[in-house]
């Protein structure tokens, strides 16, 4: 055979190309594999915040801080309280000092004292991970280090996440942050270490006045999803087209 | 071990109600990812008028920007770099490429244009590395052998250069210039896909956001060319005089030719400033007609907290007094000079109120955020995000020009 420098540049190229082939392409799957992956999920994970019960006393940020071990002394944190006031003027105040890790101590709200006469209403709204159904995070993610696991979970990939912050600018909640110690993108996992050994999340058991609950969407008698079917419940910018799966009861117009 | 480092704490400061996790994360390497890459872009059209639509008053300058943009490309990919907080994982999104990721083309494209680049590089140079190999044939030294054997390198065993092959040359750089146009608009089309399509932001989301980005990357890209040339005319003719005098032949015949060079390609300027600013107009009033639920901060954001950057700065300064400039009768060099400076500015103007005003104002609505970039680095991520990163990011494509320069040789009236 003739071998030319055409010829061997195009065998070159071929070798190239068959060497960039991943190994990975050719995996086989096992029986049971195959079926986890066509079958779906009979497990969905749902959040339900009832807002009218919570106090704003932090132990859920306290806990889910120790918890997934988010540096205790820095502002970020998977999980937070806001407190609204509403004044007779109708202007909504709202603060969540030091994600109210501590709960709220003071009555000034940023540096305002606001008179107790002058309040029409207020509350507590805790915020953690939407979970979405089709999450903006996961979309953007250039290396799919965020994913979302078959039961509705999104999580991160600390081994592969290259730190862009894509993530944490797509997520129209504000849930996500660089974790202070692993330089990667950080958030709520819905505590998935603990939920899927049949423990309950950290936030969840720290809560003494049932403010939060967890629950399986996808099983008609949880008592969670009773309450989903059963009662009026909000979710959050739902404009976005994420489909969160948190959901509030007494959620008010004015919480953003 | 590791320290515990919040990133973004250290150049953001909080107004009213922001939530627990808000930073500004994108800081000034992000402003300068899409400044460099508009650079890289904007160059090589500037070179493709000539080589495609054979505007032959930009002949000059074609060649300039052709090899500038060579020496640009590596450092369109540096700020990213310098930005991420894993830059070991740099490859990652070559290696597992997520594809309903914006950023995960990012390698494809740039890979794809980079090739552009250098072979429409290699086709227009091909006959200046064999010429250079027959003119260092006699020497001797190793200098001049080492250099013999890069030329021989270069030219990758093509040493064929009559006038039949050297047609075939054209035809090719013809072809590249002609397919590199439109993957230069998508390399940074797409960097403008990349905030316009984060619907998280309300100040980012906008289907016009990749236009406006090709137009002022043209912009830029043309003003940058126009400038470094005439900052390198100007040192030649300096050393005209200094070694002939001022009244010398050569000393006129260089400023006659700068003059024309110039005076045509800041035609090119105008007109792609003038689409620029139309679009960016546009996308502003739109905003403020339909007044959707975010205008109330962003207007707060606009005309309140970054007006001066908006307004004075961008428009102003960087597009509308350059603009004046350039019509203004009886153009001078230094006149232009200054104009392409300013554009220069007003773009990066853009940039940073695009990526620092996008994340001015909390996701809340309720908030604001505050940008202050580190200027003297106590950290390595303050010198990264800093100023110092920016000044290395500025001054690399010049190292890269001067070395590149040294083989391709871009400036002056030869062959």
């Amino acid at each position: 055979m003739k071998f030319s420098r055409r010829n061997f540049l195009q065998k070159s190229i071929y070798g190239a190309l068959a060497a960039t082939l991943p190994l990975t392409a050719f995996k086989m799957l096992a029986p049971g594999e195959a079926a986890a992956t066509l079958k779906e999920s009979n497990l969905r994970w749902a959040f339900l915040v009832d807002t009218r019960k919570c106090v704003g006393c932090g132990l859920c940020v306290k806990a889910c801080k120790n918890e997934n071990e988010i540096p205790y002394d820095t502002p970020v944190t998977r999980t937070w309280v806001e407190r609204y006031v509403v004044t007779k003027d109708g202007k909504t105040r709202i603060d969540s000092p030091n994600g109210a890790r501590d709960g709220f101590t003071s009555p000034e709200m940023l540096g305002e004292k606001i008179e107790e006469k002058e309040i029409t209403k207020a509350f507590f709204v805790p915020k953690l991970c939407n979970h979405c159904a089709t999450p903006a995070c996961v979309q953007v993610c250039p290396v799919g280090a965020t994913y979302q696991t078959p039961d509705g979970v999104v999580l991160v990939d600390r081994s592969w996440c290259i730190g862009c912050g894509y993530c944490i600018m797509a997520c129209p909640y504000g849930v996500r942050f660089f974790h202070p110690v692993h330089k990667v993108a950080e958030k709520c996992t819905f505590c998935y270490h603990r939920i899927s050994q049949g423990m309950q999340a950290a936030c969840v058991q720290a809560c003494s006045f049932g403010v939060r609950q967890m629950g399986n969407i996808k099983d008609p008698d949880d008592p969670v999803t009773k309450i989903i079917m059963t009662e009026r419940v909000g979710v959050l910018k739902d404009e976005y087209g994420t489909k969160p799966h948190v959901f509030y009861l007494g959620l008010d117009e004015r919480v953003r | 071990m590791n320290d515990i480092i919040v990133h973004g704490l250290e150049w953001t400061s909080k107004e009213m109600f922001t939530y627990p996790n808000e930073f500004i994360y994108w800081s000034i390497q992000i402003v300068m990812y899409p400044y460099m890459t508009g650079l890289v872009a904007g160059a090589f059209v500037l070179s493709s008028l000539y080589h495609v639509f054979d505007q032959k008053d930009l002949k000059e300058l074609a060649r300039f920007s052709l090899v500038f943009s060579l020496a640009l490309l590596p450092v369109a990919a540096m700020p990213l770099l310098l930005h991420l907080q894993q830059p070991l994982r740099a490859m990652h999104p070559l290696f597992t490429p997520h594809f309903t990721s914006a950023i995960s083309a990012f390698g494809i494209v740039f890979l794809t244009y980079a090739l552009i680049v250098v072979s429409e590089v290699w086709f227009v140079y091909r006959r200046h590395f064999v010429e250079q190999i027959n003119e260092l044939a006699g020497e001797k030294g190793i200098g001049a052998r080492m250099k013999r054997r890069t030329f021989k390198i270069l030219t990758l065993g093509a040493m064929d250069i009559d006038p039949e092959s050297l047609a075939k040359d054209k035809k090719a750089v013809r072809i590249l210039a002609g397919i590199g146009i439109p993957v230069a608009c998508f390399l940074h089309g797409y960097a403008g896909f990349i905030f316009g399509s984060v619907k998280a932001n309300a100040l980012w989301m906008s289907p016009l956001m990749p236009v406006i980005f090709i137009m002022s990357a043209v912009v830029s890209g043309i003003a940058l060319c126009m400038l470094t040339y005439i900052i390198i005319m100007e040192y030649k003719k300096f050393k005209a005089v200094m070694a002939k005098g001022l009244g010398d032949e050569s000393v006129k015949v260089i400023q006659g030719a700068e003059m024309e060079v110039i005076s045509k390609s800041s035609r090119y300027l105008m007109s792609f400033l003038v689409a620029a600013i139309s679009l960016e107009i546009l996308d502003l009033i739109f905003r403020g007609y339909t007044a959707m639920k975010s205008w109330d901060i962003l207007r707060s954001v606009m005309y309140g907290k970054d007006f001066v950057n908006i307004f004075i700065l961008q428009y102003g300064l960087g597009n509308l007094v350059p603009f004046i400039i350039l019509l203004l009768p009886g153009r001078t060099l230094r006149r232009v000079t200054l104009a392409t400076v300013l554009i220069l500015f007003g773009v990066f103007m853009m940039r940073w109120n695009v990526v620092i005003g996008g994340q001015a104002f909390s996701l809340s609505f309720s908030g604001f955020m505050h940008y202050h970039l580190p200027i003297i680095p106590h950290s390595l991520e303050t010198f990264k995000e800093g100023l110092g990163g920016v000044v290395l990011v500025l001054s690399t494509p010049y190292i890269f020009f001067y070395f590149i320069n040294k083989f391709t040789p871009s400036l002056g009236g030869k062959s």
